[in-house]
């Protein structure tokens, strides 16, 4: 029964990391960058950039390895023990787990630009063709009859980016009117049919199986199903105003002492703001900083007002304190 | 187990008991002791209080309805239907028997996640199956019904599994004798071959009823998961880790395992009894 805690997750990692160390490859060093779901392609795409970015600068070959999974736990591998360097993901949140533990520097969000989020985006709409609906804003989605599609915001961070959308939207629209915030909030919660755990999860019920009218999604990610899924059959739709969703990078300090990778992982995390990878990323339909490369892209990201989760909610810890923990707002808006 | 507890003969004419006892504790600790321990280990940080109010959460206790109900009826049905493919594997020749046969194991062999992902291909409202019957009114995709489809799929092996060797040891003879005894297929079904078969089908169905307990990949893909309606306890203790709550998760983590605990226990208790009747109380 004193099992110690630290103990049975250092079990775990042991099981975790011996699945992870088999394929290493025979180069120098590596790097583990334990990342969101959605997001292999984009780092399959940006790594090999960074490997010749290395090898040219600092003479050494390096490989990178890449973990995917829902950010809390791939958050919550790091916290029982795997070695990741760096982290890379969808979820401020997630990084201030492991800034909580003093895996991550305390001022991690000072020490890159931009509140160390390398690139953003926001929450848009996919909608059928046609727009049959006619499904223009969040205001739209509180109407008898709409069929909204979202992951779960108990088990998604974008899931949890869209909920705090609408809220904010009706924060803005009711004038923080508490009450009409949460009938409006009700109602849109109502009409979601189906809440998978995931993004990927929400795009195939959407998209595969044909439920619902609307699925709410990162912008990048529904820029990239539409894509993938041919342009005729599918709109996306920037609502006017939505959130600011970063993706926050970090490095994991005590790991990278013991890998010796403490200036290659620092080289990766600064390599996603030069020009290269930020265009790369803008390729991905993720909206990105460097100026020349925002200039050139600007056409595939219409111009909408990004609130931020510090401004509405007074930031991350108390949004997830009010609205996402047990009992909380979240779990009050859909009881019966 | 108590038995060999309560009475150790002294000497053994089998070799090798030490030995072997002492390899398969080291095993059943390792495996699944240790992993329980850490599970109670998680719990340590909880009041009694806290933990009530935890596993007695409305939306919580909604969740055992949605999953204990379910389970019922897939364990059912399997019961059922997991008889009747027994009794065709072992009591007809037909060709394709082989096949069937190891088809049998196919749950067991498929990822959950693809057996969920598959369902619910088929059952959504612009799938093959479900194509057909939504008009019909009748909605299994995100319904209860596609949870309680997605667990007997995934527990159908356990009924045919177990009552299979024990049907292939009950020989034709048998049934032959009640009928020339004048036994209707009725009463020679009911009153000879089902009371054989009796334990074998109840342990199936009890494992089937505690698979489908801790079922999770095959489930969620197809359950919708609407508050209140189609979660289940499974997609609790996930949504508790997504949380950071280790202690939660394992709180409702562990009203799963007595439950299933339980079960498997009253099983294991009424099996003996019925099986010392069975041998006129000689066991």
């Amino acid at each position: 029964m004193t099992l110690d805690l630290r103990f049975s997750r250092s079990l775990l990692a042991i099981a975790l990391g011996a699945g992870l160390a088999a394929p290493a490859a025979a180069a120098d060093r590596e790097l583990l960058n334990s990342s969101y779901d959605i997001a292999r392609e984009l780092f399959a795409a940006i790594n090999p950039e960074f490997i010749a970015h290395w090898q040219e600068n600092e003479g050494e070959e390096v490989s990178i390895q890449q973990s995917h999974g829902g950010s809390s736990a791939q958050a919550r591998a790091i916290l029982q023990g795997l070695r990741a360097d760096v982290v890379t993901y969808n979820q401020v949140t997630d990084v201030q787990v492991l800034a909580d533990d003093g895996l991550v520097a305390e001022d991690w969000q000072q020490q890159l630009p931009n509140n160390a989020s390398p690139y953003y985006s926001t929450t848009a709409f996919l909608v059928r063709k046609g727009n049959p609906k006619g499904i223009e804003s969040w205001d739209d989605l509180d109407d008898e009859g709409v069929e909204i599609v979202f992951p779960n915001p108990k088990t998604s961070g974008n899931g949890r980016y869209t909920y705090l959308a609408a809220w904010g939207f009706a924060d803005h629209q009711f004038d923080g009117d508490e009450a009409r915030i949460q009938d409006f909030m009700g109602d849109f919660l109502g009409n979601v049919v189906v809440f998978d755990t995931g993004g990927r999860g929400a795009t195939t019920s959407f998209i595969e199986r044909g439920i619902g009218d609307v699925l709410i999604s990162f912008e990048s990610e529904v820029n990239n199903i539409r894509g993938e899924y041919g342009s005729d059959d599918y709109e996306v739709i920037v609502p006017p105003v939505s959130i600011l969703a970063e993706f926050p990078v970090a490095v994991v300090e005590p790991n990278t002492e013991r890998n010796g990778t403490e200036e290659l992982a620092r080289a990766y995390v600064e390599y996603l703001y030069s020009e290269e990878a930020q265009r790369q990323l803008a390729g991905f339909n993720y909206r990105v900083h460097d100026e020349s490369v925002a200039e050139e892209f600007a056409d595939q990201f219409p111009e909408t007002e990004l609130l931020r989760v510090e401004e509405v909610f007074g930031g991350w810890d108390e949004a997830m304190e009010a609205h996402f923990s047990s009992g909380g707002q979240l779990d009050q808006l859909q009881r019966r | 187990m108590s038995s060999l507890a309560l009475r150790l003969p002294r000497r053994r004419v089998l070799p090798g008991f030490g030995l072997s006892l002492g390899i398969s504790l080291t095993f059943v600790s390792l495996v699944l002791l240790l992993p329980l321990t850490g599970l109670v280990g998680q719990l340590k940080g909880l009041s009694l209080a806290e933990y009530w109010a935890i596993i007695s959460d409305a939306r919580v206790v909604a969740s055992y309805t949605v999953t204990i109900g379910a389970a019922a009826v897939a364990a059912l049905a399997n019961a059922v239907f997991g008889l009747l493919l027994a009794w065709v594997l072992v009591r007809y020749d037909f060709p394709g028997k082989r096949l069937l046969d190891a088809l049998m194991d196919l749950p067991f062999a498929l990822p959950t996640a693809v057996a969920g992902i598959t369902l619910a291909t088929l059952y959504a409202g612009n799938g093959w199956v479900g194509g057909l019957i939504e008009p019909l009114g009748l909605k299994v995709a995100y319904t209860w019904v596609g949870i309680a489809l997605a667990m007997a799929f995934t527990s159908i092996p356990f009924v045919v599994r177990t009552v299979q060797p024990v049907l292939e040891d009950l020989p034709h003879e048998v049934d032959e004798a009640a009928m020339t005894l004048g036994a209707s297929d009725a009463t020679g079904f009911r009153r000879v071959i089902l009371p054989y078969l009796w334990p074998a089908l109840v342990t199936g169905t009890g494992l089937a009823f505690v698979r489908s307990l801790g079922e999770f990949g095959a489930i969620i893909f197809i359950a919708g998961n609407a508050p209140f309606e189609t979660e289940i306890t499974a997609l609790m203790i996930f949504v508790k880790l997504q949380e950071y709550d280790y202690a939660g998760a394992s709180a409702i983590a562990s009203v799963v395992l007595a439950v299933s605990l339980a079960l498997l226990l009253v099983i294991n208790i009424w099996q003996g009894h019925f099986i010392k009747r069975l041998h006129g109380g000689r066991g």
